[in-house]
């Protein structure tokens, strides 16, 4: 019997991999049972229906939009709040969470009055031949909301860390403000901005109640696959639904992974430096 | 111009400067902020009558108390588990840490409707337990213990985010002092432990309370959607929408704006006592075998 | 209380810490574990305190068996190399925790602040009772640090790296007192140690680490004047190597024929520090140039090339001496071990 310095360890160790196994792994062992349960081919037929096809097309397609969106965005509105001090940097600071505290079907059905014709940016937009609401650019929009807070709260702390004489040596050896930013500052960033990236899409992959409002829900062109799923379910359709929400999770485990990856790339790097 | 007293930095011109600060304000404006005003707006868009009338109807009431059980339940005892985790993970090393970490991260990165289908197939007809459920006439899905559960999936890493990357900075140091002055683990846990994440703690149970309020998507699938029994206030919010009751929709969806507000007031408040922005936790966990280098 | 070690083994992983480690600490004495980082000198501590737990062999206190007794119940005292003092408590709260433990023999609330207050005196921060960590400086941290370890009336006093973190000054008037209290105290005490300024000057005895063994012990006297080994020689000071062979139990060197009864025939390494050597004009000795002349505040050193190695040596500030000048070097003292 190995001896421990402090208390604890059964205790606190039996309730976390009791609760992860009941409330984590049994549910999603579930799921790959049920798919697991189809059979190859009609597996296979399932998830590449061409329903599905578009869906994953949608879905994957709006969401690298959102995120290359919120790739510059977000840097942006990190180096803006480290750099910066001008009135209201604190509060924008505080709103950059709203994404990650609001309800996302209240975000959907407020985005949705938004720009929906004849709302406060619709009238606007509509005359202008730009339609938002109830189309893929809707579900992108969506996108962008939710996943909005990943990249800067990657970046920001690193930001906030870089040394300033790594700058000063750059200015000292004659390079211009734009080669530092370029061939300094950005890839020191660049393992959380991916880190962030992956985070962002990932989330706009999976996201669901944001979009189903401003989405047009219409088959082969604006319907996402988490809402597929959904829709399989209310046919009674379980094994499609079991089959295809597998692709999500999937997609999510593979996602899970790069993220990972990724951070303990960021960290090396912060240690290095 | 004045002379500044230290050459200036990169993107220090003002030039950039005020392209950018006006770049991202006004898109934060548009983006984030107008949904916030156009919620309050349209909640008494048809007179403070029918916001009240909405709030005051059985059907938003019975959600509410539905939104408020389910917190009840989930809250503690994520935060339960999100305490023993960040303990085990942090003061102890053994074998399939990260892989833990990793689990325990999972309904971070999978949609909500994945989680909601998934616990369809433990514990619906379909599923490996809903027959055997049934014969015992427990009834999960379609009731409040199963939108618990797809609640407690979904914010299941919210308090452990929080606490291990806190506690895995503050080390073991703290812990191992007042045990070698003869304090019992509980009475460590409660006087040394505790005092130094509770700021992060108390954001933790914050943010996941905020998440389990607002779940929509995996709550939507396993609730059965039953008006003024198995609603939550987000699937009432939904309800009210389809049927064309946008005041009453954005009424009962400012309850859970105030609410998501006041999380953001609470996390600045919090943070200036210490408590963490929402880090990555794997790239924390460093092993704690170089404990002989000076 | 008397420490034994016997035959004390552990391993992190793949890498072997500390390797088959036996060592008596006897009641009341000061010892002091030196050794380069990674040597396994803070694991042996952590494991006598009962923070670790050794993968084989024994720790005794005072012949009893405690190789299994948790921190908790082991009776030491032990002083963090980072002081671990509670972010959130006063000093003087930090110094009453381990009274106030379940564990501890009920005090009332009168007699728990007399002794914090005479445990303030002692470690000379009155009036700092209030005063919260973050609020005194890194060595009054430290006089904490000790302060709340010695709270629990310990048997053993165990310290990491005591002094690690302080800058010179404070690391001198702190290792005095240090002697002061252990010597009003006499309890036994351990401490950790990469410094052999520190360990040599503190220390009734040194024990010195390498690759997690011991590869030397004794006073302060023993260990400087007679190393047993090359590193203990590197390790505690200023070293020059100059390359020889030995042969029949000597080893020449220019015109110099040193003893070296100990060393088998073949490749040798005399080593001699500055001060072994002696600068004079003429008579036996090395043939040396000197290449450079450092004047310090006490002596003027010099630098000079002998048979291709540079050497470096002391004279008093009066001597007269230019670079360029060719002299020879007498060797004082030396210690000769065969190549390894």
């Amino acid at each position: 019997m190995k001896q421990r310095v402090l208390p604890g360890l059964s205790l606190s160790l039996g309730v976390t991999l009791f609760y992860a196994a009941l409330i984590i792994a049994l549910p999603v062992l579930a799921l790959v049972f049920k798919a697991a349960s189809l059979g190859p081919a009609a597996y296979w037929q399932i998830v590449t229906s061409e329903r599905a096809l578009a869906s994953y097309r949608v879905t994957a397609l709006s969401a690298l939009a959102a995120t290359v969106f919120n790739f510059f965005f977000g840097l942006a509105l990190a180096w803006v709040l480290v750099r910066y001090r001008f009135p209201g940097r604190r509060l924008l600071d505080a709103v950059v969470d709203l994404p990650f505290a609001l309800p996302t079907a209240v975000a959907g059905i407020a985005l949705t009055t938004l720009f929906a014709p004849g709302g406060w940016f619709g009238h606007v937009l509509d005359p202008l031949g730009i339609r938002v609401a109830y189309t893929p650019l809707g579900i992108m929009l969506a996108m962008c909301f939710t996943s909005l807070p990943f990249i800067v709260r990657t970046v920001q702390p690193v930001l906030e860390e870089l040394d300033p004489a790594l700058e000063e040596a750059g200015q000292s050896l004659g390079a211009s403000d734009r080669e530092i930013f370029t061939r300094v500052i950005l890839p020191l960033l660049a393992p959380s901005i991916l880190a962030g990236l992956s985070l962002s899409f990932a989330r706009s992959l999976g996201e669901f109640g944001a979009i189903i409002f401003i989405a047009g829900n219409q088959p082969m062109s604006t319907e996402i696959t988490a809402l597929l799923v959904f829709i399989r379910l209310e046919e009674y359709e379980y094994q499609a639904a079991a089959a295809i929400a597998s692709v999500l999770l999937i997609t999510a485990f593979v996602m899970l992974a790069l993220t990972n990856i990724l951070q303990r790339r960021a960290l090396r790097y912060m240690q290095r430096g | 111009m004045p002379h500044s007293t230290r050459p200036a930095r990169v993107g220090e011109g003002t030039g950039v400067r005020r392209t950018l600060i006006g770049f991202v304000l006004v898109i934060s404006a548009l983006l984030v902020v107008a949904p916030l005003c156009v919620i309050a707006v349209e909640a008494f868009s048809k007179g403070v009558g029918v916001f009240a009338a909405t709030i005051a109807h059985p059907d938003t009431r019975s959600a509410i108390l539905m939104t408020l059980a389910t917190a009840l339940i989930a809250v503690p005892v994520n935060t339960a588990f999100g305490l023993a985790a960040a303990w085990s993970i942090t003061k102890f090393d053994f074998p399939g840490r990260s892989l833990l970490l990793i689990l325990i991260e999972i309904p971070f990165s999978v949609s909500p409707i994945v989680a909601g289908v998934a616990y369809l197939f433990v514990y619906g007809m379909q599923g490996l337990f809903g027959p055997l459920l049934q014969d015992a006439g427990i009834k999960i899905l379609f009731a409040l213990p199963g939108i618990v559960l797809a609640s407690m999936f979904v914010t299941a890493p919210f308090v452990a985010r929080e606490l291990i990357p806190l506690m895995q900075a503050q080390g073991r140091d703290l812990e191992e002092a007042a045990t070698s002055l003869g304090a019992s683990g509980w009475q460590t846990f409660r006087t040394v432990t505790l005092p130094n994440i509770k700021w992060a703690l108390l954001y933790g149970v914050i943010l996941c309370n905020a998440r389990v309020m607002g779940e929509f998507g995996a709550v939507s699938i396993v609730s059965g959607n039953i008006r003024g029994q198995t609603n939550t206030l987000p699937l009432h919010i939904e309800l009210l929408y389809h049927d064309y009751q946008t005041a009453g929709a954005f009424a009962a969806a400012l309850i859970l704006t105030v609410i998501a507000v006041f999380t953001i007031i609470a996390k600045v408040l919090l943070e200036r006592r210490g408590a963490g922005r929402v880090r990555p936790i794997v790239a924390t966990l460093g092993t704690a075998e170089a404990k002989d280098q000076p | 209380m008397k420490i034994a070690l016997d035959h004390v083994v552990k391993t992190f992983n793949t890498f072997r810490a500390v390797h088959d480690v036996s060592l008596t600490v006897e009641s009341g004495e000061l010892v002091a574990l030196l050794g380069p980082s990674g040597s396994g000198k803070t694991t042996l501590l952590r494991m006598v305190a009962g923070l670790e737990f050794p993968d084989d062999g024994h720790i005794l206190f005072g012949g009893e068996d405690a190789t299994l007794i948790p921190v908790r119940e082991r009776g030491v005292g032990f002083v963090f190399q980072h002081y671990a003092l509670f972010p959130h408590m006063t000093v003087a709260d930090n110094i009453a925790f381990g009274m106030r433990t379940a564990r501890a023999a009920k005090r009332s609330r009168a007699e728990i602040s007399a002794r914090v207050a005479e445990l303030l005196r002692l470690v000379q921060l009155d009036g700092l009772g209030d005063r919260f960590p973050a609020q005194i400086s890194g060595g009054q941290r430290q006089r904490v640090a000790l302060a709340r370890a010695l709270a629990v009336d310990p048997k053993v006093l165990l310290l990491d790296e005591p002094f690690g973190a302080l800058d010179a000054n404070v690391r001198r008037d702190l290792r005095r007192w240090l002697r002061e209290i252990h010597a009003e105290l006499g309890i036994t005490t351990l401490f950790v140690t990469h410094d052999q300024e520190e360990a040599l000057d503190l220390a009734d005895r040194v024990v010195i680490l390498h690759q997690g063994k011991i590869v030397q012990q004794g006073t302060p006297r023993a260990v400087t004047r007679t190393p047993n080994s090359a590193f203990v020689m590197r390790f505690l000071g200023d070293t020059h190597r100059i390359s020889a062979r030995a042969q029949g139990g000597r080893v020449e060197l220019g015109a110099l024929t040193l003893d070296a009864p100990d060393v088998a025939d073949g490749p040798a390494e005399i080593y001699v520090r500055p001060a072994d050597l002696e600068w004079t004009r003429s008579g036996p000795g090395l043939a040396a140039t000197v290449t450079r002349v450092i004047d310090r505040p006490g002596a003027r050193r010099l630098q000079v090339l002998a048979g291709g190695d540079v050497l470096e040596l002391d004279v008093a500030p009066e001597v007269e001496v230019a670079e360029g000048e060719a002299g020879q070097l007498r060797i004082v003292r030396s210690r000769i071990f065969a190549a390894s």
